[in-house]
């Protein structure tokens, strides 16, 4: 499988799904929980 | 206390822009300009004159970024990194800014000196550096999107 990260947008898609996965979980795990 | 905190979030925003618009520019523009400049036999004037340069205010712009934001997190410094509920999104920031740090000044800076010819290596050791220094300065790049984000919603919610 090719790194996401040797593409730009590849790495901009990834850094918007980490934030979403981390948005998740702050609000489920540390604000929430 | 309240003026000095103005003036560390002053500080943190310029520096903060510096940091992460430089970061910007080596992932945006100068990757695929110096491939280019590489083809058509031009790249030296790039990597002479412009990446040190780019990189020092780089690397320095995001030590003052950091500290600037230790001292405007106050007392709010150990429950944003030990993420606290109602500093959970500083912290997350926080965290991802800090990580960013250390891969400026312990995985791009050392690599980055080696393939602009700082220290002597040999041909080997700077191909690697030069995938190490990628790989860590597009990792920022993905952290810098949830870093920004976390910043914000931590001061204005979300």
């Amino acid at each position: 499988m090719k790194n996401p990260l040797d593409s730009l947008w590849g790495t901009v898609i990834a850094g918007l799904v980490l934030t979403v996965v981390l948005y998740v979980f702050a609000n489920n795990f540390l604000i929430g929980g | 206390m309240e003026y000095s905190m103005g003036i560390f979030r002053w500080v943190h925003f310029m520096a903060g822009v510096m940091w992460i618009g430089l970061l910007y520019y080596f992932n945006f523009v100068q990757v695929a300009g110096l491939k280019a400049a590489a083809a058509d036999g031009t790249a030296t004037g790039i990597s002479k004159h412009i990446a040190p340069r780019a990189l020092l205010y780089f690397r320095w712009s995001a030590v003052v970024t950091w500290l600037a934001g230790a001292a405007l997190l106050g007392p709010r410094f150990v429950p944003a990194f030990t993420l606290q509920p109602e500093a959970a999104f500083i912290g997350i920031g926080a965290w991802l800014g800090t990580i960013m740090l250390f891969n400026v000044w312990v995985l791009i800076w050392p690599n980055q000196k080696k393939i602009l010819g700082m220290v002597s290596a040999s041909d080997d050791e700077k191909n690697k550096a030069r995938r190490v220094a990628f790989l860590a300065s597009r990792t920022n790049t993905m952290l810098s999107i949830p870093m920004l984000f976390f910043m914000g919603a931590g001061v204005h919610g979300f």
